[in-house]
């Protein structure tokens, strides 16, 4: 098919602006593009037809930057059933079901306003998963905040999981898991980061292509009103002192809409009356119906006014622009438009056909019967900008030895201070304000486990049940320190956590904040993290299936710090074999999995306690990372293992006070025989190491021994207190008060 | 025993109660959309947690004027059993089949966490299978659990002794409002009518009823109903 010459030009409504340069800068186009978009028209464009250009060649909607980095990730294994480029990722999890999910960013409205951009950002991803014919499971979310001490950050903590609450949990999915990091980086730029992971039918997955002509297009879920126009567009720019006045770009949300339009979008799906569909999330009407013609190869004609309005008076470029949420776009086969109706009016929300699907491959708007809008579509696709933008690789920063870094002076305080502070301090005063337990399928809740673990809905019947491990990871510091290495260690965090439950990980979702990418230093940043990224990912076997890019988190030319944010899904036959963190009984064997070489660089002990943010991050070994966690993951599904938690953030001693904490147990350890220095051992951040509690502690050993893993017995569980060598003896119940009091006295204390 | 979980638009907890009873009972129970004034006899109906109508108005206010409630309301007064979870609890405060009303939690943050409740007493079709002070564990999911009633309202309550669980703390006592999530009157989290035909309660025995998945301490209330029942 090829797309048809132009037959009615469109008509210039009454006051309709003229199209001057300084409209089209308004509209975030450069002039290079501006003249290929004339070059593609063949003349000066309508308003609608720049506004729905600036959308599709925003940032945001065109991956214009970071497509050509994009490509570098690996996407396929035999398990993936769609990868990157719908509207979520889909993989096999056996049984004739898919787990379909994906993780997007809501960063600049959240700041802007942050419970509806929140909110919005919970139902977008929301809508991106049962758009495919899922219905969510759970939802997950990464958030990093400002500086405790910036003015902002309380209002923004507050509004942000106010507004995730909000909505999650009016949808009736639970929030299972996520992380919440503050760092000075994001005083300007917070990030929320929300996922979704689903479950269907392989055999009924529903996909945005079009196809059929003269079937017709229907617009479901809410009116359009004027919330978020050029929300896109907004969302590809840095902020400035004036970003606050861009409130009206911030959509609002209304869960109790999307609530009946989930309802309504899968009884329909139960049907076979669809032949595609496709959420309304960024540029609304704009991109949804772009992309639906553009991936079917057809063209297609909207009657504007036929969409349901909010409010009087809105013309065709705010339909086409407008963010408005809870809308979906169907293409439904011919003659099955009533049955849709009625389901669609069931459930009490608007449905209208707003145009049908034609062979011009040219999008024609039209306006009480006149053309206001004709665009070829494949141009608007295949010649839209792609930049490969001039990058600087971020150099290996030196090794800090541990010699370097001084040893505690009171080990109580150095606990006590890593265990409250902002990163490490309990967030339950922000889980248990989501609801992590409705559908009753929740067996690993937040702070019981490195992955959150849900029970398939579905599945075949039988003694066991299968379960969905999932989990969001991201070491910022260590991103900034070194890109690659960053990138490596967040995918081998995000399959280690998973590991730790004793699920098999199958695939992971990117979610990459950045800053500037005209910055070559940014650019660098970028493209370090992907290169990092796409070998963890190739070694671990662990593909990227979806993912969103948002660039351009800068205020006033200050960047936030790397943040490529990985959300992975595994899976487990039976989750009477799985294992959580928390250590509830007494006399069992501590084993530490993994070689420990007490590496401080870039580690929180040396910032908390030392206000230091130097040296190399720690080196991922990806042989070893599998090797160490192919070998856990055995033990554990072996029912060899009563709980397990891997090392992060604070390494050994903050993963056993996390365990003894989250299970009301304590533990008396010593050190091994080791060259490396106390502090070095128990605060240093190596990579690739667990924390085990078993019965037999010797024969866990000697099986890491046979499988040449090394593996250390360090102790045993029980008692009131954490006692490690002679070096500290700590009752659970002060650490607990240091560890639990420090967010809601926080979020409590006058601003 | 026959059952009917009611669903209006922006109920959420319907799946959850209606496996809880199929794992007791072994059958689904009927599923009843909240414009259908005319559903089939049933030996119990189970209002479900969620955001009825969005929650808009004041929660429970909208669902209570709906055709459903009115057959709902007709029943009750039968002596048809009605149990309202969560939501299910303000719809049915709102229909006037139970006293009080569920305000804004103290905090006025909305939370979810297990919480310990102790059974006021087993002489009821809820409870038969729970001792009188027994301590159960259940979770919460709720921003307007706050009961409320007036003192006169309160002490009758007391008197007839319609008051089924309270929150306590993990030994049971009560102290201080200890273990209370949302600041509620005397620490009430279910109530009965007079005749104990009617239960209101905010926690979710619904998702205790499983090892795995949140314990199995709500069991007893759906087998001493189907006990009661059958």
């Amino acid at each position: 098919m090829t797309v048809a010459p132009e037959k009615n030009p469109p008509v210039k409504l009454p006051n309709e602006p003229e199209i001057t340069p300084q409209v089209v800068a308004e509209h975030g186009l450069a002039p290079d593009e501006y003249e290929r978009l004339l070059k593609i028209m063949g003349r000066t464009p309508t308003m609608v037809e720049l506004g729905i250009f600036s959308a599709m060649w925003s940032e945001h909607c065109s991956y214009k930057s970071s497509k050509v980095w994009l490509k570098k990730l690996p996407t396929k294994a035999p398990w993936v059933i769609q990868g990157p480029g719908e509207n979520a990722g889909v993989i096999d999890i056996g049984d004739g079901q898919a787990a379909i999910f994906k993780m997007e960013s809501h960063n600049h409205p959240s700041y802007i306003e942050p419970y509806q951009g929140a909110a919005t950002g919970v139902g977008g991803i929301l809508r991106d998963v049962f758009t495919m014919g899922a219905r969510p499971v759970a939802n997950l979310n990464a958030l990093r905040f400002g500086d405790p001490k910036h003015a902002k950050t309380r209002h923004l903590v507050s509004g942000v999981v106010a507004g995730i609450a909000g909505y999650g949990n009016c949808m009736g999915i639970p929030t299972v898991g996520g992380e919440t990091n503050f760092h000075a980086a994001y005083n300007g730029n917070i990030l929320v980061n929300a996922m979704t992971v689903g479950v269907a039918a392989t055999d009924k997955i529903f996909y945005a292509a079009a196809a059929g002509i003269g079937n017709p297009m229907v617009y479901v879920g809410s009116k359009t009103g004027r919330d978020g126009i050029h929300g896109a567009t907004m969302s590809s720019t840095e902020f400035n002192e004036d970003s606050e006045s861009k409130r009206p770009t911030v959509q609002v949300g209304d869960p109790f809409v999307e609530k009946l339009l989930l309802e309504a979008c899968l009884e329909l799906m139960a049907t076979d009356a669809i032949i595609a569909i496709q959420d309304m999330g960024a540029a609304g009407l704009t991109s949804s119906s772009f992309e639906m013609a553009a991936k079917g190869g057809l063209g297609l004609v909207m009657e504007l006014d036929k969409v349901p309005m909010r409010e009087t008076g809105m013309n065709p470029y705010e339909l086409m622009l407008s963010e408005s949420q809870e809308r979906m776009l169907i293409v439904l086969k011919p003659g099955r438009e009533d049955e849709a109706r009625k389901i669609f009016e069931k459930w009490e929300l608007d449905f209208a056909v707003i145009g049908h699907l034609t062979d011009t491959e040219r999008m024609v708007l039209t306006w009480h019967g006149d053309v206001v809008g004709n665009i070829p579509i494949p141009p608007l696709v295949t010649e839209a900008p792609m930049y490969e933008r001039p990058w600087t690789l971020t150099p290996l920063p030196p090794e800090l030895e541990a010699s370097k870094v001084p040893a505690p002076t009171d080990w109580k305080a150095s606990l006590l201070t890593l265990m409250s502070c902002p990163d490490l301090a309990s967030k339950a005063w922000i889980w248990h304000q989501y609801d992590h337990l409705i559908m009753g399928n929740t067996a690993i809740r937040p702070q019981g486990g490195d992955a959150a673990l849900v029970r398939v809905p579905g599945a075949p019947k039988a003694a066991s049940h299968k379960g969905l491990a999932m989990t969001s990871d991201c070491t910022p510091r260590y991103v900034q320190a070194h890109p690659e290495t960053g990138g490596r260690q967040a995918v081998a965090e995000a399959w280690r956590n998973i590991t730790a439950v004793g699920a098999r990980p199958l695939a992971v979702t990117d979610n990459m904040n950045f800053g500037n990418p005209q910055k070559p230093e940014i650019m660098g940043q970028f493209a370090g993290a992907i290169m990092g990224m796409a070998e963890a990912c190739i070694a671990l076997d662990f593909p990227v299936v979806s993912g969103n890019v948002s660039l351009y988190n800068e205020t006033e030319g200050r960047p936030i710090l790397p943040t490529p944010t990985i959300g992975a899904v595994g899976v487990i036959d039976d989750i009477a074999t799985s294992a959580g963190s928390r250590l509830v009984q007494s006399g069992l064997a501590l084993v530490l999995i993994g070689e420990t070489k007490g590496w401080l660089g870039q580690s929180i002990y040396l910032r908390e306690l030392h206000g230091r943010e130097e040296g190399a991050p720690p080196p991922v070994d990806l042989a070893v990372e599998r090797r160490n966690g192919d070998f856990v993951r055995g033990e554990i599904v072996g029912r060899r293992v009563h709980a397990c938690h891997d090392l992060s953030d604070g390494g050994l001693l903050v993963a056993l006070a996390e365990m003894c904490l989250s299970g009301g147990t304590g533990a008396c350890i010593k050190l091994p025989a080791t060259d490396v220095a106390p502090h070095a051992y128990l605060y240093g951040e190596d990579q690739g190491r667990y924390l085990i509690a078993t019965d037999d502690g010797p024969a866990l050993v000697e099986a890491a021994r046979k499988a040449g893993v090394p593996a250390v017995l360090l102790g045993y569980s029980g008692g009131p207190d954490i006692t490690v060598d002679r070096l500290l003896t700590l009752p659970l119940q002060e650490l607990r008060d240091a560890h639990e009091n420090w967010l809601p006295g926080y979020m409590n204390s006058a601003a | 025993m026959k059952a009917a979980v009611l669903v209006f638009p922006g109920s959420n907890r319907e799946g959850d109660v209606a496996q809880a009873i199929e794992l007791v009972t072994g059958r689904r129970p009927q599923m009843v959309w909240h414009g259908d004034g005319d559903f089939e006899k049933v030996d119990l109906i189970v209002v479900p947690g969620g955001f009825s109508y969005g929650d808009y108005l004041r929660c429970g206010a909208m669902a209570a004027q709906s055709p459903v409630m009115a057959e709902v309301k007709k029943r009750a007064a039968q002596g048809v059993p009605v149990l309202g979870i969560c939501n299910g609890f303000q719809i049915v405060t709102e229909a006037g089949l139970l006293p009080g009303t569920l305000m804004r939690n103290s905090h006025l943050k909305f939370v979810c966490a297990d919480v310990h409740l102790r059974v006021e007493t087993s002489q009821s079709l809820f409870t038969n299978r729970y001792q009188a002070g027994q301590v159960i564990k259940v979770p919460v999911a709720h921003a307007e659990g706050n009961y409320f009633a007036d003192a006169d309202t309160m002490k009758r309550l007391e008197d007839r002794g319609q008051i089924a669980f309270r929150y306590c703390g993990p030994d049971g006592s009560i102290v201080d409002g200890r273990g209370n999530p949302n600041g509620s009157s005397s620490n009430i989290a279910g109530v009965f009518n007079d005749t104990k035909t009617v239960l209101g309660l905010m926690p979710h025995p619904e998702n205790a009823v499983e090892p795995m998945f949140g314990g199995t301490d709500g069991k007893a209330l759906f087998e001493g109903m189907v006990e009661a029942l059958s």
